[in-house]
């Protein structure tokens, strides 16, 4: 475990939970998964370029789910021409982990734009996958032209307003959030009252010391506003969760890991199964990031979550899919 | 004498003036009439100009020059393009003049305007 250690942010200056380590880091990382391991309530999450690393302590725990995300079905420009291939690498990284994940979580933009095919074919690729549970929000371009209507049908059946919802697995809460619906000019990702009011009452009743694991698409918090990556009411959905001892935030959406630590609140972004974006501010837009193709994979990735009874972290990994 | 020849270049540029304004007018009016175009460029997650200023009755061809899907919608509800995939365009005529702000719905950040004379 203390080897992990080194890669919690040390040095966050600028409170943005990013330091040049953590930056680099994230660069080598995205486009990959992510491990998750909660222990004790806390999530710590590992890229899953460094599963090798891993060892038994931090796979193990009472739960382990893997999460991804972004995997843009449809996309086909130079920045990966194949991401039936690399979402399919994603799937194969998964049934290679020494211990099965239970279920999987994608944090949206399961589609490039909103095509049945395109849900089909990840439906289909995801039928290879171990865990035979996949839990999804939607991303932007899953709700393209009819305001999440083919995305709730697929994936949301029992779900409120726009697709948000709530589910307990051995003593873990998990709250899905969609922040991408009714978006306004010049804004970020929006939760809006409905779905905030809903939050507040889903939580309510439940003991401080349950671990809490919420997962939308667009950053609950603020990685970079200039790109549109952070959402309007996150502030207000947060402080819900605020009297719980361990909170665990997972998005995607900017196709790249990065993680914050606000008291007991851990946020964590994956990587993309598709194609890398640009660290912020880092390229003129967040348009999609061409790297050499014998490095795509190094950027591209699953999230592996695991949690552990009695210790006080999820343990999150993130592993590329090179 | 002096002030007869200020007196006379006034009038020199007066008359230069109402010439030009003169020809003004009248190129204006057969490009009126031709139904003017123009075009906004989709790039880098901007929209480019990001303030077009056109005639009555100009019609506006929106491109995606991007990699990613764009939207052109405008934020009083006046007009709304289906999803811009690469390539993908969008026409719309302004027959009313006024100040058209608009926005991508799925890229919010991105926002421009029209403005209608």
């Amino acid at each position: 475990m203390a080897k992990k250690e080194k890669d919690i942010i040390q040095h966050d200056h600028n409170h943005d939970g990013v330091d040049r380590r953590g930056f680099l880091k994230c660069m080598a990382w995205a486009g990959t998964g992510a491990f998750c391991v909660i222990q004790g309530g806390v999530l710590k999450s590992y890229s899953l370029s460094r599963l090798s690393e891993i060892g038994p302590s931090e796979a193990a725990g009472e739960l382990s789910f893997v999460q991804i995300s972004d995997s843009h079905m449809g996309f086909n420009k130079p920045a990966n021409p194949d991401v039936v291939g690399t979402l399919k690498a994603a799937v194969d990284k998964i049934n290679a982990l020494s211990r099965q994940p239970e279920f999987m979580l994608h944090t949206g933009d399961i589609s490039h734009l909103s095509k049945p095919e395109e849900f089909d074919t990840v439906d289909q690729i995801l039928k290879g996958a171990g865990p035979k549970d996949t839990f999804f929000v939607p991303g932007e371009h899953d709700v393209l032209n009819d305001d999440g209507k083919m995305f709730r049908e697929r994936y949301a059946k029992n779900a409120k307003g726009d697709g948000w919802y709530s589910f307990d697995k051995k003593g873990v809460h998990f709250v899905g959030l969609v922040n991408v619906m009714n978006l306004k000019a010049g804004g970020l990702g929006t939760l809006g009252h409905d779905q905030l009011e809903w939050l507040e009452s889903d939580v309510k009743s439940l003991k401080h010391s349950t671990p809490i694991v919420v997962f939308a698409h667009i950053p609950l918090w603020s990685v970079y506003p200039e790109w549109g990556w952070g959402t309007e009411d996150s502030a207000q959905a947060l402080s819900y969760l605020k009297k719980f001892g361990s909170v665990t935030v997972l998005n995607g959406h900017i196709h790249q890991i990065m993680q914050k630590v606000e008291g007991n609140v851990t946020f964590h972004t994956a990587c993309s199964t598709a194609f890398p974006q640009p660290a912020p501010g880092t390229a003129p837009s967040p348009g999609p990031m061409k790297v050499p193709a014998d490095q795509l994979r190094s950027v591209l990735g699953i999230t592996d979550v695991n949690h552990v009874q009695g210790k006080q972290a999820l343990a999150v990994v993130d592993s590329s899919l090179a | 004498m002096r002030r007869s020849v200020f007196t006379a270049s006034l009038a020199l540029a007066v008359l230069i003036a109402g010439a030009l304004q003169a020809a003004k007018t009248v190129s204006a009016q057969p490009h009126q009439a031709q139904a003017s175009t123009a075009e906004v460029k989709i790039d880098n997650f901007s929209f480019g100009p990001q303030t077009l200023t056109v005639a009555v009755g100009t019609t506006v061809t929106f491109v995606n020059h991007d990699d990613i899907p764009h939207t052109v919608v405008s934020t009083d509800g006046v007009f709304k393009s289906k999803v811009l995939d690469t390539d993908d365009k969008f026409v719309y005529t302004f027959s009313k003049a006024g100040t058209f702000p608009y926005f991508c719905s799925i890229h919010p950040k991105m926002t421009g305007k029209v403005v209608v004379q």
